[in-house]
């Protein structure tokens, strides 16, 4: 769904390699690189998101080794206590440490995210290069799946499968959310790749008898990466709302493990009146998504020199426009 | 343009066997309603569960493809099949679906409208302090799932109920049972109930098209026709509206398409948060009792819902652009 303008630089061509401006023929991919890094560190909302996003991960790796209680292990001295100093966010009915949870659900909760994310941008990029490059009935084949997993609410599927898959665990879980993840992405993909097929670059590695796979992995991909790089970010959020929401009902992170999607069921009944059950989880579940959005839409303006698709595009850039135009 | 809707709706139309036909071998073998019957107590002997089975087309002995042909057969003849408790699927289907796809029309026509209008209105505004709080608010929106939407407005419906003595806003149910009084003492009752639910769907579609409108509005916003237009004497307003935003609806059509499917998870979410009996929480309960009939006519209704909105945002598309109509 998301637009995005392809405007792919040619990493072989001389142009592509060295800047013109500058005589002593010095590799161009420092330069943006550097470029890039200035890009991000201008937008604040990006930082802030990076800034925050390390935060949570030292919380969620580091949290476990700061205080003494166990995530599972039941204090009986102190049942539905309010946070204090010795259990920080407050105990659950059966006294478990609030603060150990809420850590160890947060960490479960960041390794999904990042595995959907990986997946099915993996998966995304394959097919949708494969599509656009081939063509004929193996894009049409292609596409007529993407759009048949698109009809379907991925939701309604994890939970029919994952009720028979209790034994496997979270990992079968995991491939189950990046199996209905990656369509849309797929298809931004294949829109790039149609027309990077057609570029100079690709036709002389075609006429020079590079076999179809060598040109995907060596010529396409590069190219889209940045596309990539920008939509795998997003995808932790989307995954990790999607994580939640499903174990929040049962279908997803299932006991003994707990996610965040886990303690937010067990706090929900208990909120009116034992807040802190509920709204660390929940506080911290929307502040990890708001960061990864912050640096994906950061990442986005600073990526793509012709500031492709979605939300920020700036009117300023002449490029921009052009770009657009030529897309529809 | 009838030509390409005659085309996009054999597209739709193969999408759609294909489509029930994989939900259909997906939940016939996914869920066991074997399982369902051997934990009945007292437990019925092994040739009664046989029986029931095969009369409910549901035995797993029975191949996959012969049980698929069977339903298929009856769906032809407008029957759903029978649920797990040998009633007809349909009765339970015209009761729910009716409750469900209320909050999911309104739920998805007002975050679509208001999200466009408020896309717009900030683009117009770029960068002013009404245009920063907007972004803003639709980041956190973005970054909150539809489910946590809905508890925190229930949490807050229970807290005003708390400090005020009695029910404010209903947040259970979709009618107030046993209610007397007239056509209007019932619209407004219903009103009610529907303004949380509504109210936590349209949040997330409003965020999301208010981002993408505000982009596709700005690029408009910097074009050559658009100063055509107010140089030929159209005041802003009307040249924004006229010529500005029809042009930035055109990308978002394509986006309604879709947007169906996570109205549809959401409505799920919210109808068992807020206690409704729609089609989420039937869903989830046959799911539970392994009614692979009841979860096959779930699939059929959203794979017909997400086609039928294709289908329109294709008309809406080829409606609004004429490139694609020839």
């Amino acid at each position: 769904m998301t637009a995005v303008a392809a405007e792919p630089t040619d990493p072989d061509s001389p142009v592509g390699r060295a800047d013109p401006a500058d005589p002593t023929g010095r590799p161009r991919a420092t330069g943006r690189g550097r470029l890039v890094l200035a890009r991000l560190l201008a937008a604040r909302g990006a930082v802030a998101g990076a800034v925050l996003i390390l935060l949570l991960f030292a919380l969620a790796f580091g949290g476990p080794y700061l205080t003494p209680w166990d995530y599972a292990a039941p204090d009986f001295s102190a049942l539905h206590q309010p946070p204090s100093a010795e259990h920080w966010f407050g105990t659950n009915g059966v006294g478990q440490d609030v603060f150990a949870q809420t850590v160890r659900g947060l960490q479960k909760s960041l390794i999904i995210g990042l595995l959907v994310a990986l997946f099915s941008t993996v998966l995304a990029s394959v097919v949708g290069a494969c599509a656009g490059y081939f063509g004929g009935w193996a894009d049409r084949a292609l596409m007529f799946l993407v759009d048949l997993l698109l009809v379907f609410p991925s939701f309604l599927i994890i939970t029919i499968v994952s009720s028979r898959l209790k034994s496997a665990g979270w990992i079968a879980f995991v491939l189950l959310l990046a199996l209905f993840n990656w369509m849309i992405t797929a298809r931004v993909v294949r829109s790039m790749t149609l027309s990077l097929r057609e570029r100079e670059f690709v036709r002389a590695a075609r006429f020079m008898g590079v076999r179809p796979l060598r040109i995907i992995s060596r010529h396409i991909l590069p190219n889209v990466a940045s596309f990539l790089i920008i939509d795998a970010t997003i995808a932790v959020g989307g995954a990790v709302m999607s994580e939640t929401a499903l174990s929040y009902f049962g279908f997803g992170v299932k006991a003994p493990d707990v996610s965040l999607g886990t303690l937010l069921a067990a706090g929900t009944s208990e909120a009116p009146v034992f807040p802190w059950m509920f709204y660390f989880a929940a506080g911290l579940l929307v502040l990890f998504v708001l960061a990864v959005n912050l640096v994906g839409d950061g990442l986005r303006d600073a990526l793509d020199p012709t500031a492709g698709g979605a939300p920020r595009r700036s009117r300023r850039s002449p490029r921009s426009r052009r770009s657009w135009r030529k897309q529809k | 343009m009838l030509r390409y809707l005659t085309k996009r709706l054999g597209y739709y139309a193969a999408l759609l066997i294909a489509a029930v036909f994989l939900a259909y071998a997906i939940s016939a073998s996914a869920l066991q309603p074997r399982t369902y019957f051997d934990a009945k107590v007292p437990r019925p002997s092994a040739e009664s569960v046989e029986h029931q089975l095969t009369s409910l087309n549901l035995n797993d002995r029975t191949p996959v493809l012969v049980r698929f042909g069977h339903w298929t057969g009856g769906l032809l003849h407008g029957d759903l099949g029978r649920t797990i408790h040998d009633t007809p699927v349909s009765d339970d289907f015209g009761r729910r679906v009716w409750v469900s796809l209320r909050l999911m029309l309104l739920g998805s026509l007002l975050g679509m409208l208001l999200g466009v209008a408020a896309g717009a209105w900030s683009a117009v505004r770029q960068y002013r302090i009404s245009d920063r709080l907007l972004t803003v608010l639709s980041f956190v929106l973005l970054s909150t799932p539809v489910f946590l939407v809905a508890l925190f407005l229930k949490n807050g419906a229970i807290a005003a109920k708390d400090a005020a003595g009695h029910e404010v806003v209903p947040f259970t149910g979709y009618e107030t049972p046993g209610l007397t009084g007239g056509l209007g003492a019932h619209l407004a009752d219903w009103a009610l109930h529907l303004l949380l639910p509504t109210v936590s769907l349209a949040l997330g579609g409003l965020a999301t098209y208010s981002r993408y409108q505000r982009g596709t509005m700005l690029d408009v916003l910097g074009s050559d026709y658009l100063r055509t237009a107010e140089a030929k004497g159209l005041t802003r307003r009307r040249a924004l509206l006229k010529h500005g935003l029809r042009t930035a609806v055109i990308p978002m059509s394509t986006m309604f398409a879709y947007s169906f499917l996570g109205i549809f998870t959401g409505a799920i979410f919210t109808e068992t948060i807020f206690g409704w009996h729609g089609m989420g929480e039937w869903l989830i309960q046959s799911i539970n009792e392994q009614d692979v009939n009841s979860v096959v006519a779930i699939n059929l209704f959203t794979a017909v819902v997400v086609l039928a909105s294709g289908f329109l945002a294709d008309t809406l598309h080829a409606a609004l652009d004429p490139r694609v109509r020839s």
